[in-house]
């Protein structure tokens, strides 16, 4: 039963990704845009998290941990261009 | 892989489909709600309420494997810490982009908004 459920909760967030994925190349402006970025990043959490228990190993909740911090970073990084033009004054 | 009580069995598949749908709804979110503003908030339900609970799906699963983990709840509470701040930001981004102030509505108790506070 648990593998049948990975298998669909894989199918899910892969689709989810895809919808990002989508408002991404659309979104009308840099804010959408960044959005966009910050939930594909989430969705990449999720599937990492959805791949360790595939696997049935520990190593995979330490990348999931970098991608995000990785993530907050890059998402901060990038509003703070956008708002003052500088991102570490 | 090992077998399990169907109890366990139950629950963990449970927490895996909450936690994928809830997923799919804040992209799906992301991607149909109309406005800037209202787009924000369906993300977020993403990175709480949907990674949130495919983590608490990966902690029972890891107890009942007998290898025992808490490295998720490291994650859970990065995400639970984050996500607000983040959101906060993306909606300054949207008040700073529609440069006239008579667009915005009027903020509470200031008499302008923050990022228009300069030029």
């Amino acid at each position: 039963m648990i593998t049948t459920a990975l298998y669909i909760a894989v199918g899910t967030v892969g689709l989810a990704q895809v919808l990002a994925m989508v408002r991404l190349l659309r979104g009308p402006h840099v804010g959408d845009r960044i959005l966009a970025l910050d939930t594909m990043v989430i969705n990449a959490i999720a599937l990492i998290i959805l791949a360790g228990m595939t696997s049935g190993t520990q190593l995979y909740f330490e990348s999931a941990m970098i991608i995000a911090m990785l993530g907050f970073v890059s998402t901060v990084a990038l509003c703070r261009f956008v708002l003052r033009g500088d991102i570490t004054e | 892989m090992t077998t399990l009580p169907f109890i366990t069995e139950l629950v963990v598949s449970v927490l895996l489909l909450i936690g994928a749908s809830f997923t799919l709804a804040g992209s799906l979110g992301l991607l149909k709600l109309s406005g800037a503003m209202s787009r924000i908030h369906a993300p977020t339900l993403a990175a709480t309420l949907g990674v949130g609970s495919l983590l608490l799906a990966s902690i029972v699963y890891s107890f009942a494997t007998g290898m025992p983990s808490l490295h998720e709840m490291l994650v859970m509470a990065f995400l639970f810490v984050t996500a607000p701040i983040t959101a906060n930001f993306i909606a300054k981004v949207h008040l700073h982009r529609s440069r006239d102030v008579a667009d915005l509505h009027q903020p509470p108790t200031d008499k302008i908004w923050a990022t228009h506070s300069d030029t």
